[in-house]
């Protein structure tokens, strides 16, 4: 398979969305990266896997890229004696967290990258020990006594003061530590310290059966359960060679909806909290809740987990449960859009909300933006549209893009989603395929790669899965968007004064867990 | 203006009854003397702590404050800092990353305390178990009063927990507004879905 852009070509894996892996060199892996950062593609996620003992028997890093035509994921082998792969920093800025994860996890550096601080072991861990290395056993050496202090970039000057907040925060937050440099109410910087919520899920994977990991890969982020537990699957059924029954499919993209719906009511609601207009908390919850409970009655659970499985869906909502959906899309709609209009006309609200935050276009490629929040910022990409790939090659899904990227557009964008997504909730319910809802998958006899590549509601979710020769997880990587927007929320708060943090933080709504993993 | 409250009245009053307390749910001995708890029990301040949960149980955590749970009506507020707090509600499991932070919380919180621990992590580690960089339940880090399972737990089972922690039992009445409305919760649950 080629990819346009790239001068090699690529081993097609059997993914209904166009996806290919090979294996490059260090020229060659530079000269990719140049091509696609040229071309106008995309960094996806970097992450690294041991395979020492598989067929290529050595420590690899991989990367992904999104290309206009489809996703490239290329391998380099590496020297078990310091391995080390060349920075991509320089051309895709969102990469050096990634970069500085798979060194704390697999031991594996860059060459040239300018920040080489740990990201996600806080010192916790025994000395020495590498998670992600089949030989490092954990309980060899005793945790090291205090944790690690973290060198926190300073900012001097006249009246420059420091406010650090977390890793507790004051809501009902995920954990994580932000240090903000203020002059005044003025942020001048903010710097994020993440990894809190790190509870080895890439590690776990590899002690479970393959045809039950899509719940551990569900739980990667509890808001985003559907999107993540299909990647995997995917990645599975891809690995497998299988092909889900269309139902299936149409089903798992109901449910994908209904995530990013119950979603984005949810956000619509705690952003105008969080401007003080606590009418839209108290409606939009309410909203919700209707949404959350039907999707108990329909499927059994009130976030979706567990519903998307190896080889299709659990559920099977009947035919009056189809109808109860569309019948409250309706209902949704109609209530959503009054508030709509009293959102707009509010000019607190509108205040709050207009020029905060601001990420321009510009700064959105340049950091690389994804998601939601660079649908916001001018960035036109969707997987839904991007690609074609049933169900949704059938459904012409509406792309919702804003070129202003302050917390107005990402409400905006919330709102235009939502009901873009009301619509295809009952083109789903309308048309549904009749018929099996799961197939049986049977594992292969030898080792074997797949990739899971899904949007979800806060944008495209990546899995890379591995298998080796007896049927278990050799490598199962997680790759969540909050990867890239954290860095670009720390840009975002630049000039802001502290009390709108809550506000801009809120509008990107990144996930801690995704990240940390 | 008059939108707002044209949607405030067309909406009415959406409040379902709290549960009843269920001392099934408790894992320690009474640790606090009665007439302790029927203070708390009057007016309750909740340290929530993610200890390194997935953010499933803190969804189902916000969903407490809508109007059909309405936790704010039944005189429990989330507070922002454990100095303020009478209960840490903790979701798991706790990483390595949080243990400290978890022990500081605790030992911020005045006594007297009392502790739920919240989700099937919460109460054993979950899928995530014990490794590397997790401990497992909130009760390997701090003591445990109360744990509720669930992968979350529904609202109506969390605030169970809350409730069974501080023993409170008292079923609040329909409001007279429902009754204006012609509406019984039930109904008002029935209908939700629709």
């Amino acid at each position: 398979m080629r990819l346009a852009g790239l001068a090699f070509d690529l081993d097609a894996l059997a993914a209904p969305l166009p996806m290919a892996r090979t294996t490059v060199d260090a020229a060659q892996w530079q000269a990719a990266a140049a091509a696609v950062a040229q071309s106008g593609g995309r960094l996806v996620s970097l992450w690294g896997s041991d395979r020492r003992g598989g067929e290529t028997g050595a420590l690899v890093v991989s990367v992904a890229y999104a290309l206009r035509d489809g996703l490239a994921w290329l391998d380099l082998a590496l020297p078990e004696t310091a391995p080390r792969y060349p920075d991509l920093s320089a051309l895709f800025p969102s990469a050096l967290r990634m970069q500085r994860a798979t060194a704390d996890l697999m031991g594996i550096d860059t060459e040239g990258a300018g920040d080489r601080r740990p990201w996600l072991d806080h010192g916790a861990w025994p000395a020495g020990f590498l998670p992600l290395r089949h030989d490092s056993k954990y309980g060899e050496s005793a945790p090291r006594a205090e944790a690690a202090d973290y060198a926190f970039v300073r900012v001097e000057g006249d009246g420059v003061h420091e406010i650090p907040v977390g890793p507790v925060h004051a809501g009902i937050i995920e954990p994580g530590h932000f240090r903000f440099s203020v002059v005044g109410e003025k942020v001048l910087r903010l710097e994020q310290r993440l990894g809190y919520t790190h509870k080895g899920i890439e590690r776990r994977f590899t002690e479970l059966d393959p045809l039950e990991a899509h719940r551990l890969a569900g739980r990667v982020s509890g808001d985003s359960t559907v999107a993540f537990a299909w990647a995997y699957c995917m990645a599975l059924e891809s690995a497998v060679g299988s092909t889900v029954p269309e139902r299936a499919n149409a089903l798992r993209a109901l449910m994908l909806e209904r995530e990013r719906v119950a979603n984005h009511l949810g956000d619509l609601g705690a952003l105008a909290n969080d401007a003080a207009l606590a009418f839209g908390l108290a409606q939009f919850s309410r909203l919700r809740e209707d949404w959350l409970r039907l999707s108990r009655d329909a499927f059994g659970h009130r976030l979706l987990m567990d519903c998307v499985l190896p080889g299709g869906v659990t559920a099977e909502p009947g035919a009056a449960a189809l109808q109860r959906m569309r019948v409250q899309c309706n209902a949704i709609e109609t209530e959503a859009r009054a508030l709509l209009a009293v959102y707009e006309e509010h000019a607190g609200l509108q205040d709050r909300f207009m020029t905060t935050g601001r990420v321009t276009p510009e700064l959105a490629a340049q950091l690389g933006l994804t998601g939601l929040a660079g649908r916001a910022s001018g960035q036109a990409s969707d997987l839904r549209c991007d690609h074609h790939w049933p169900p949704y090659d059938a459904l012409e899904v509406r792309m919702a893009t804003r070129r202003e990227g302050d917390v107005a557009a990402r409400v905006a964008v919330r709102f235009d989603e939502l009901f873009e997504s009301l619509r295809l909730i009952r083109a789903l319910c309308a048309r549904m395929p009749a018929g099996a809802s799961r197939t049986p998958l049977a594992l292969p006899a030898q080792a074997a790669f797949g990739a899971g590549w899904v949007e979800g509601w806060r944008g495209e979710v990546f899995v890379a899965l591995e298998l080796d020769a007896s049927a278990s997880i050799r490598r199962c990587h997680c790759h969540d968007p909050s990867w890239h927007n954290w860095p670009v929320l720390e840009h975002a708060v630049i000039g802001n004064i502290v009390p709108d943090f809550p506000l801009i933080n809120k509008s990107f709504n990144l996930s801690y867990s995704g990240q940390d993993l | 203006m008059w939108k707002v409250l044209k949607q405030i009245g067309r909406n009415g009053i959406r409040t379902e009854p709290a549960p009843q307390f269920d001392d099934a749910l408790r894992v320690a001995a009474e640790q606090i003397q009665r007439e302790i708890l029927d203070i708390l029990g009057q007016a309750l301040a909740i340290r929530q702590v993610d200890a390194g949960s997935c953010n499933g149980c803190e969804l189902e955590i916000h969903a407490l404050g809508n109007p059909y749970y309405n936790i704010e009506g039944l005189g429990i507020r989330f507070v922002a800092s454990p100095r303020h707090a009478d209960m840490l509600l903790v979701t798991g499991p706790v990483s390595r990353h949080m243990e400290t932070a978890l022990r500081r919380s605790y030992d911020a919180t005045p006594a007297p305390k009392v502790v739920v621990a919240v989700g099937d992590c919460g109460c054993n580690g979950g899928i995530f178990g014990q490794s590397y960089a997790s401990c497992g339940g909130v009760a390997s880090v701090i003591p445990v009063d109360v744990a509720v399972g669930g992968c979350p737990p529904a609202p109506i089972e969390i605030l169970r927990a809350i409730l069974t922690a501080v023993r409170r039992g008292r079923q609040r009445q329909p409001s007279s507004a429902d009754h204006a409305a012609g509406r019984e919760p039930e109904n008002a649950r029935a209908g939700s879905g629709n």
